[in-house]
């Protein structure tokens, strides 16, 4: 499987990153030689083997229903790029 | 032509935790914006999330209400896209592997003779975080985030497509809303966004294949969901017979205009990218787990229905009518413990208590209360007669000490009014029916000689002279005879 | 006072009990050194002198009110990937270049909670992104051995740091290798647990399920005493394991004597360099005069890991990168049209090169018609590598091989072909993927006198053992002993 250019636009806009048409050129090959280099995996019979997405085979733990938070909104708004009356500001959202 | 909708409901039910679903950050309702988003919440750099239990036991309630499997070991997932009121630019849900599977509703569609029984079939019944909200007005054209809502615990619950109508989505919706609200795992709270429905809408020939569907989001009402459902229906057959294909989307329902509208936010291609969330393990839920809840769920409202039918001899409508919600049926419960009488109890359940609470989100073809009664009213959906004054007053119906319709007037003064007795009410009001036989006779003989006209009628045989007699007896009592006494002396004096 | 900087943290702990130097003296002989070494090594990318004499002082008088545990007033430094309260934590990125966090890590809270002071931030690959450092925003950090050359990565800067004996210790963190290769690289002495030993929490991720914190010093023993402060349940991290406390250092002093150690035989064929290897079968020698028997082990699909972990780690780094969005913290763009502009530009901009490229290549492994033919697949491959090791630690106690296939290497050598840079980590990202214990000690120099590295790996949660066989290792040698001579 080889990306076209096509391919890294739509990657590029689903992964929220700016490509210029000559950085998108070059994320192309860049990204084939890694795609290349995984390639071996298709290899691998791996019939009837579970997938593995923890390294430790437990179960999840879970909270008690408690309020354990307060508030901290504005320690976490003093690093915030852009605030007004309590709320993140972001440019408008059409829906 | 003849078309076929072709319906399925999602609804995201709010949970009914003290904390979020994966930090321990309040979730209740209408705080200053941000005071309840923790560093979890706005995904700081670094956080973690870790699952509440109360969370759980709710799907595991929801499982076991709507007779679905309830997952031995399910799966948290990413559902990854970018939204501002989205703060890890995933949201934690459940895809391949769903806590609750399968299960369904039983729905009486219409009401009266026109009524049917329909089941519709769930899909799915999943675990998931709700996202913040986004603010549109009033920052100089920019949109302010609130990520309070961000992490409050979600049941989404998927059907099948079966449903063919919007009565039946509606019908669907307002059973779903009770039994969340029955086995208490949500508040059902549409105006705060704590019921949430969207509709996926398609029409087809009859017998043919499926439409392309379009989404309709975010349906906060009853009343809206059907006005929507409606609206998109004639929408999509309009298109398909002016020979333009639907193409799936999603729409938001404006009810000002009563039309969809296709959301602009949501036409970029989604590949949301689902895949396990390494931070979130396997959820094992254990059989023993499942029967010690199931032991904690109260009766529910279907088995609870044939109680009543089979126990207090109402008919199917009245114990329907009855469990539409828990409360109202622990009430019926417990006013017939106390006076015996069952049928009395559950015709002014349904007819007079059902109709003071709801004053305001009546059915339109309800008699409208009075109106010193409806401003009288302090807030809906409570009962302000407790349930052993409603027995005390159907049992001084039944020993005769008052009539129905003075019964009437003492429940509206007991309604409305400060905190008293039964008895000293009917007392203060002159409510007491007038018992003494020989006063009635008295009574009696003086309308029969005052209307001697209306006797030669009811002699000739005109049954209607009877009853305008009966209104004069009751009139000269002024209301207080017992009707039934009056009916029977006044028929033993015309008829020996 | 100078011997001080070559000292074992035992050997602190036992001078500033006895009075000998105060907290805060020893943290100003460090400031003083990083003040003087630092800028030919940029190792350092946060410091602050006040805060750090603020928390000396907090722990003199806590050892003189006799409240003072093995580590109270020791010096150490955080890799700028653990959260830490009021200071910048960047994790190497223009991205949180001014992101101050507002509160600690669980490693952090437990190490100041042991009494050790922080001297500063360390520089880092951006996100932990790389093998040599030089992907860090704040520039690369130059290996102290040769300024010419890298000190591997990711946790680059923790390993320049002790090596140039900036700091007595350091905390590292370890995806594919990163704790591990840097040991190796520069000369100490790191070690990565078992995944689920020491908390997550406030550790910037980058792969999830790999991700995994440890210490970074002069010796197994400092290691030891570390991962006793770092290590313990945290109920803030869902795959914190649920364990009764462990004294790692419990086994340090036991003899070898009938340790079988396994030799992988895949880790042994073509691919490491000829001085590595030597240096690898010095120890290995010395190691059977200690008494331990080598067998041959194999790990048949250890050849696969590393294209299955750079499935897998992109994988789950293209979404926790997602949170990194110019909302609510860290890097805006200043200029853009709309929100999705914004947030393209903001992550454009924000993002490094080799970053942008694993978010890229995670993004497409995990889309629609992808998924499982490599997201899927490298799971399944991931069981296998596990799998091996589970039946390879049936014959032996643990198991060692080079830690790096080469010394370090000039910068620039590999940065233009990512597959290569990859291919780095060749021997230590098998652990990550079977979620294994692992370490590396120094065992020699190689080409260039630069330092080799040999690698155990553990049974699971079998660390302990590992700091047992590194110790007497260490008792018998004193490679881990020398720093270069530049840096004295």
């Amino acid at each position: 499987m080889s990306l076209t250019l096509e391919d890294v636009t739509r990657i590029a806009l689903l992964s929220r990153i700016d490509l210029s048409a000559a950085e998108r050129e070059a994320t192309r090959d860049q990204l084939n030689g890694i795609l290349g280099f995984i390639e071996q995996l298709q290899a691998v019979d791996t019939t009837g083997i579970e997938p593995m997405a923890h390294a430790v085979d437990v179960v999840q733990r879970l909270r008690p229903d408690v309020v354990t938070e307060t508030d901290r909104r504005a320690d976490f708004q003093a690093v915030a790029p852009e605030t007004e009356a309590g709320l993140y500001l972001v440019p408008r959202v059409v829906e | 032509m003849n078309w076929e909708v072709v319906i399925g409901l999602e609804t995201h039910a709010q949970l009914q935790t003290k904390s979020k679903i994966f930090s321990g950050s309040s979730i209740a309702f209408g705080a200053e914006p941000n005071v309840q988003a923790s560093a979890v919440d706005i995904a700081l750099p670094g956080v973690l999330p870790v699952l509440n239990h109360e969370a759980v036991v709710c799907a595991i309630k929801f499982g076991l209400a709507v007779g679905a499997q309830i997952a031995p070991r399910s799966i948290f997932a990413r559902k990854n896209y970018f939204y501002p009121d989205l703060p890890k630019g995933y949201q934690i849900s459940q895809f391949e592997i769903p806590v609750v599977s399968g299960g369904g509703l039983a729905i009486t569609v219409g009401s009266g003779d026109a009524a049917t029984e329909k089941f519709v079939h769930l899909t799915r019944a999943h675990l998931e975080e709700d996202a913040g909200k986004s603010l549109h007005e009033d920052f100089h054209g920019r949109t302010g985030i609130d990520l309070n809502r961000a992490g409050t615990p979600l049941l989404e619950i998927v059907t099948e497509p079966d449903m063919r109508s919007s009565a039946e989505a509606v019908a669907y919706a307002k059973a779903l809303h009770a039994l969340v609200q029955w086995i208490g795992i949500c508040d059902g709270n549409m105006q705060e966004g704590s019921f949430r429905c969207d509709a996926n809408v398609s029409v087809r020939r009859p017998g043919g294949p499926l439409g392309t569907r379009r989404e309709i989001k975010n349906l906060n009402s009853f009343r809206f969901m059907q006005q929507a459902i409606d609206f998109e229906v004639q929408w999509q057959i309009n298109e398909i017979t002016e020979g333009r294909a639907i193409r799936q989307a999603t729409v938001l329902f404006d009810p000002d205009s009563g039309e969809t509208r296709s959301m602009r936010s949501k036409e970029d291609a989604h590949d949301y990218r689902y895949f396990p969330d390494p931070d979130l393990l396997p959820l094992e839920i254990t059989p023993d787990w499942i029967a010690q809840v199931k032991s904690e769920l109260p009766e529910l409202p279907q088995a609870m229905q044939a109680r009543f039918q089979a126990a207090y001899g109402l008919s199917a409508y009245d114990a329907a009518t009855l469990t539409a919600s828990r409360d109202m049926a622990k009430y019926f419960e417990a006013a017939t413990q106390a006076c015996k009488q069952p049928k009395l109890v559950a015709n002014w359940v349904i007819n007079e208590v059902r109709r003071f609470m709801y004053e305001g989100a009546r059915d339109e073809q309800e008699e409208p209360l009075p109106s010193e009664v409806r401003d009288g009213i302090p807030g809906r959906d409570v009962i302000r007669i407790p349930a052993e004054k409603l027995a005390e007053l159907i049992t001084r119906i039944t020993d005769a000490t008052i009539s129905n319709a003075g019964a009437k007037k003492a429940f509206i003064e007991l309604w409305t009014g400060p905190e008293q007795k039964v008895d000293e009410v009917i007392e203060r009001m002159g409510l007491k029916q007038i018992t003494d036989t020989g006063a009635i006779e008295a009574l009696v003989d003086d309308v029969l000689a005052a209307n001697q006209k209306s006797v030669e009628e009811y002699r000739a045989g005109k049954e209607k002279a009877f009853n305008a007699l009966v209104g004069q007896a009751m009139k000269a009592t002024k209301g207080k005879a017992n009707p039934q006494q009056v009916t029977d002396l006044l028929k033993k004096k015309l008829g020996a | 006072m100078s011997d001080l900087v070559n000292s074992s943290l035992r050997e602190l702990s036992a001078a500033l009990a006895a009075k000998k130097v105060s907290a805060v003296e020893l943290a100003t002989l460090f400031l003083d050194r990083i003040e003087k070494l630092n800028p030919a090594l940029n190792a350092f990318i946060a410091l602050d002198r006040d805060k750090t004499l603020t928390q000396a002082r907090g722990t003199d008088a806590a050892l003189a009110a006799g409240a003072g545990s093995t580590l109270t007033g020791i010096p150490l430094a955080h890799k700028d990937i653990f959260c830490t309260n009021g200071w910048r934590t960047s994790c190497g990125s223009k991205m949180l270049a001014n992101f101050v966090s507002p509160y600690d890590a669980h490693v952090v809270e437990k190490l100041a909670a042991a009494g050790m002071v922080t001297l500063g931030k360390l520089n880092m690959d951006e996100f932990a992104m790389g093998s040599s450092n030089e992907t860090s925003f704040f520039g690369p950090v130059k290996n102290p051995w040769d300024v010419s050359r890298v000190p591997g990565g990711s946790s680059g800067g923790s390993a320049a740091a002790i090596a140039a004996r900036l700091t007595p210790a350091a905390t590292g963190t370890d995806t594919g290798g990163s704790i591990r290769q840097p040991a190796a690289l520069c000369g100490l002495t790191g070690l990565k647990p078992t995944y689920g030993v020491v908390s997550r929490y406030g550790m910037i991720a980058f792969a999830s399920s790999l991700d995994q914190a440890g210490p970074m010093a002069k010796s197994a023993e400092d290691c030891a005493l570390l991962l006793n402060a770092m290590a313990g349940f945290d109920p803030r991290d869902s795959t914190s394991l649920e364990r009764s406390t462990e004294d790692y250092a419990r086994d340090l002093e036991k003899p070898l004597a009938g340790l079988r150690i396994g030799l992988p035989k895949e880790f042994f064929s073509d691919g490491m360099d000829a001085d590595v290897r030597a240096a690898v079968e010095v120890a290995l020698a010395e190691y059977r005069t200690l008494g331990a028997t080598t067998v041959e082990v194999q790990l048949p699909n250890s050849g696969l890991s590393v294209p299955a972990y750079y499935v897998i780690a992109p994988a789950e780094a293209s979404s926790n990168l997602s949170r990194f969005d110019g909302v609510r913290y860290g890097y805006r763009a200043p200029e853009y049209a709309d929100l999705t502009e914004m947030y393209s530009r903001s992550r454009a901009q924000g993002f490094g090169a080799e970053v942008k490229r694993r978010i890229l290549i995670g993004t497409y492994v995990l889309s629609h018609g992808y998924y499982d033919a490599y997201y899927l697949q490298a799971q399944k491959i991931r069981r296998l590598i596990a799998a091996d090791f589970a039946e390879a630690f049936k014959n032996c106690d643990v198991i060692m091989g080079p830690t790096s296939p080469s010394v370090a290497f000039g910068f620039g050598a590999k940065s233009a072909d990512p597959v290569q840079m990859y291919l780095s980590d060749i021997y230590t990202i098998s652990t990550n993927l079977a979620g294994l214990p692992g370490m590396s000690l120094p065992c020699g120099f190689g080409n260039n006198n630069m330092p080799v590295g040999l690698q155990i790996i553990g049974n699971w949660f079998g660390e302990a053992k590992m700091l047992n066989v590194a110790h007497q290792y260490q008792k018998a040698t004193d490679w881990h002993m020398k720093f270069p001579e530049q840096m004295r």
